[in-house]
């Protein structure tokens, strides 16, 4: 299988205190990796650590083929990024964003004309093109700017929890737009804090006092644990958990 | 009495605990005096100068080389007369202009005192008042090199004279303009940003909801920014005092009576600004811009408001730290007492009034 | 006794351009912990403002303790308890000076009703010298809930309190919630997430404004008018795919572990037709059950009707 996230005893400290300790895991192409965690567990330190945001203190890493110290800039390029907080300018156009993002990944005009009116398209957005972003529905936000974040089909996406408060319908529509994405290759690598959502995920790992805990399929994981779903599996693995954000 | 005294006790907290810009608040009046006071009137060199010597004796020959040789001076020209000097002046190209009278050394050999006329710019005061030094200095130097050769008691006088600004307003004038501008923008921006920051953490929401009444939240909020400032207010007159050595000519009570006025008179803009805005932002930028800058602009301390367009002093009219800078001028610089001040302290009070006025109307007692 | 009542309350913003809330009625027994459930959006933060007085609604009329909140504002004031959805303490400020600070805003004190907080508070009595800005969600939360409680209010209202809270964390705080309602306080609460809606008594469904559905959640679920089937197999996205374009289902959403579908025909061979259909499309390990609907399946339903 083809590695596109691999990562040896990745470590991040803060002074004395040690956020994300000696973590190592792999990610296939293609899969949809869950990255669970309770608050304060260390997720997004190491998911910084992961998009080239943020420098380790020990451990190596490779990014779709790209070492994480050296080639920082090589990884941005070959990843999208999609968090609940900034997704997109809320006083710009819905087109105007798509222009935006597409251009600092350096799509060409042709390229950004063709794929703009592809996403709309594919989106149903076509009234919408002109409206601010900022008047639009949460759901349409997030949907549009997990698409803007594939634009420049990245090998993979990072989703930091992209449902948060979302309604149900527009939050499995969501997922369907998740699925595309890994039909056309794009490995995914998701935060979220619902627990069904875990069960869409091909593998899940689970941090815990900034160390994976837990990492396998939802299936084995509840066999594991004896337990009937991944919110159990959750409770069981974070409920241990010395710290808090 | 007792959530009120809380109250205060809280604003107080958030004021110690915010170090840095604790720091910049006390920071600020003493770099400022120190800056207007000594890094302004620093030294001078090759200073442009033109001699008008009616004598043209040894003795002034003697002088003008010292001159010449001097580090400070560049002497531009020997001129005839009076009028030329005018004129040089006029073009801007010169600093000052030293007048030697006929019978210089005659004077000077035979009654054994005569006199040297320093003519300055004081446009720019400061340096007016140090080239002027600079110039006493080296006619002085000469005349005990005099005396050393000759045992007896040579008397040259300096005359001084400033044109453009006869007063020298300079060391008179930062002072009060200091003490507006750090109130102002004690008042205003810190007041504003505080009360923004409630909004936009959303405490102001709990607030709100509480039982305790939302004109006292901000009626709280503004102590401390008053204590700031009278504090301030005591360091800037304390640096001025023993620093600068500029007395204080008038009634000390008077002057703080006067400044609480204005204290009252900024916090009640900065509570405005604070009404109508939603984010620490735009409350920093409408202080800044809207506030501050019309203030260093039209105060007249830095700019002179005799020289401006006529509208233009209209405007300065509107500008409270127009009058409370007058009013600083008038007690500490000449010794006036009240009476010489009511007019511009009735304006003040008329300002602030009709800003508490505004504000009673525009506060909301709900989110919107 | 009915502690709020709505009656047909609508908020608009952008000087009508946005309706957040429209004629929303529905009322809050006393002593009842009552959930309004619904995304981002929905108009529950605009409900929870306008009750506890800091909005004024555009049409309809609201009520707290009998008071209208327009009219008796001041006194609502007094008697009600509310913790916005953001954080909103003074992170400067350590523990015990929030506590002591809204105490005293309330007229109160901390000693005066200790006993109420005494449970919440002992967790954050360790960190009583920290400022509330350096604690962790799930402490930062415990003190919101402790200031909004100081003053003994008898209708509580909380906004999205677990939002972002992590799943341990979320149990504690229901069965902080569950106790308060013991010392019969009237506690209104908005989630966005649907499997809290089960840990209320009554809860009601709100989306784009509008209240969908007000009932206890069981009688929400026994309302929910199909038979709901749940299917899994190995290859859940192309499961997901096959059922929603085989013509016998009526709906189909996922739902973690498995899918959850309906019929449009109700005979009992469906079933078999079902499992056909997807072993002629290589599906391999199919499981078709009948469930219980969940709050979710009921939202989903009352959302695309």
């Amino acid at each position: 299988m083809d590695t596109v996230i691999h990562t040896n005893k990745l470590t991040k400290r803060f002074g004395d205190f040690i956020a994300a300790n000696e973590i190592t895991f792999d990610v296939y192409r293609g899969e949809i990796f869950g990255f669970l965690g309770a608050n304060g567990a260390g997720k997004t330190t190491a998911m910084r650590m992961l998009c080239g945001l943020s420098t380790p203190s020990s451990g190596t890493a490779t990014i779709a083929g790209f070492d994480i110290y050296k080639q920082a800039e090589e990884i941005k390029k070959n990843i999208g990024y999609m968090s609940q907080k900034f997704s997109l300018y809320e006083d710009l156009t819905v087109l105007e964003n798509i222009r935006f993002f597409g251009g600092i990944y350096g799509l060409s005009d042709r390229q950004l004309k063709e794929k703009s009116e592809q996403l709309i398209e594919t989106l149903g957005m076509k009234s919408e093109v002109k409206k601010m972003v900022g008047s639009l529905p949460l759901g349409w936000k997030q949907k549009l700017s997990f698409s803007v974040a594939i634009l420049h089909e990245p090998k993979i996406v990072f989703l930091d929890e992209p449902t948060g408060g979302v309604d149900p319908v527009t939050r499995r529509q969501f997922w369907d737009l998740i699925y595309e994405a890994v039909d056309s290759g794009i490995t995914v690598f998701v935060t979220t804090h619902y627990m069904d959502e875990a069960e869409y995920c091909n593998r899940i790992s689970m941090m815990v006092d900034g160390e994976i805990k837990a990492l396998d399929t939802p299936a084995k994981l509840k066999q594991q644990y004896s337990v009937t779903s991944m919110d159990e599996v959750f409770y069981e693995l974070a409920r241990g958990a010395k710290r808090s954000e | 009495m007792n959530n009120i005294s809380i109250f205060i006790q809280k604003e107080f907290l958030h004021v110690f605990r915010d170090r840095k810009t604790l720091l910049m608040l006390f920071g600020l009046p003493i770099v400022q005096i120190i800056l207007f006071g000594f890094a302004l009137t620093n030294e001078i060199k090759n200073a442009k100068i033109v001699v008008c010597d009616y004598a043209k004796d040894a003795a002034s020959q003697q002088i003008i080389e010292k001159l010449k040789a001097s580090q400070q001076f560049e002497i531009q020209n020997i001129l005839l007369n009076h009028k030329q000097i005018e004129a040089t002046f006029k073009e801007g190209k010169i600093k000052m202009a030293v007048v030697f009278p006929a019978n210089f050394n005659n004077d000077l050999l035979h009654q054994n005192k005569t006199q040297v006329q320093l003519i300055t710019d004081a446009s720019d005061p400061n340096t007016a008042t140090t080239i002027s030094g600079y110039a006493s200095q080296i006619i002085m130097d000469y005349r005990n090199e005099l005396m050393q050769l000759q045992d007896l008691p040579y008397q040259i006088d300096t005359e001084m004279r400033m044109i453009y600004n006869p007063e020298l307003k300079a060391a008179v004038n930062f002072v009060p303009g200091v003490m507006s501008l750090i109130l102002l923008l004690v008042c205003v921006l810190m007041t504003s940003v505080a009360i923004v920051k409630e909004k936009e953490m959303g405490t102001m929401e709990i607030l709100l909801v509480s039982p305790f009444n939302p004109f006292l939240v901000i009626v709280s909020k503004a102590v401390p920014y008053l204590a700031l400032s009278l504090i301030n207010l005591t360091i800037i007159l304390l640096l001025s005092v023993f620093v600068l050595g500029m007395p204080i000519n008038g009634s000390v009570l008077l002057l703080y009576a006067v400044s609480t006025l204005f204290i009252m008179t900024a916090l009640s803009l900065g509570l405005l600004i604070s009404n109508s805005t939603a984010s620490q932002q735009a409350a920093m930028l409408i202080s800044l811009m809207g506030m501050l800058v019309p203030s260093i602009l039209f105060t007249g301390f830095m700019f002179p408001l005799e020289n401006m367009p006529y509208p233009l002093q209209l405007v300065s009219h509107i500008i409270p730290a127009k009058w409370y800078y007058i009013i600083v001028k008038s007690i500490m610089v000449k010794g006036l007492g009240f009476s010489a001040i009511w007019k511009e302290t009735l304006v003040l009070f008329g300002m602030t009034l009709l800003l508490l006025v505004v504000n009673i109307k525009k506060f909301k007692i709900r989110l919107t | 006794m009915k502690n709020v009542v709505l009656n047909n309350i609508s908020k608009t913003y952008d000087n009508g351009m946005v309706q957040a809330v429209s004629d929303v009625s529905f009322h809050v027994n006393q002593g009842e912990l009552f959930g309004l459930i619904g995304p981002d959006g929905a108009g529950k933060t605009s409900i929870f403002r306008i009750l506890t007085t800091l909005l004024l609604p555009d049409g309809g009329s609201a009520s707290v303790n009998g008071l209208d909140v327009v009219e008796n504002y001041k006194t609502i004031r007094k008697n009600v308890g509310y913790m916005p959805g953001k954080f909103s303490l003074y992170q400067d400020l350590t523990v015990q000076e929030n506590l002591n600070f809204f105490a005293t805003i309330f007229n109160t004190s901390v000693k005066e009703n200790y006993d109420l907080i005494k449970d919440i508070y002992v967790q954050l009595e360790p960190f009583k010298d920290r400022r509330a800005g350096k604690l962790s969600g799930g402490m930062k939360q415990k003190l919101a809930l402790c200031c909004a409680l100081i003053h003994r209010p008898t209708v509580l209202f909380l906004d999205e309190p677990t939002t972002g809270v992590d799943v341990v964390s979320r149990k504690e705080f229901w069965d902080m919630l569950k106790r308060l309602k013991q010392q019969g306080i009237t506690i209104l609460v908005s989630t966005p997430y649907m499997d809290e809606a089960t840990l209320c008594e009554r809860i009601a469904l709100i989306q784009t404004g509008s209240i969908m559905s007000i009932d206890t959640p069981e009688n929400i679920i026994t309302q929910f008018p199909e038979n709901l089937f749940a299917v899994r197999s190995d290859n859940m996205g192309n499961l997901l795919h096959d059922l929603k374009k085989a013509k016998i289902i009526k709906s189909c959403n996922a739902f973690g572990a498995y899918h959850h579908v309906t019929f449009r025909d109700v005979s009992p061979e469906v079933k078999e037709k079902l499992i056909r259909v997807l072993e002629e499309k290589k599906h391999t390990n199919i499981e078709l059950k009948p469930v219980t609907p969940t709050i979710e399946d009921c939202f989903i339903y009352l959302m695309e009707k």
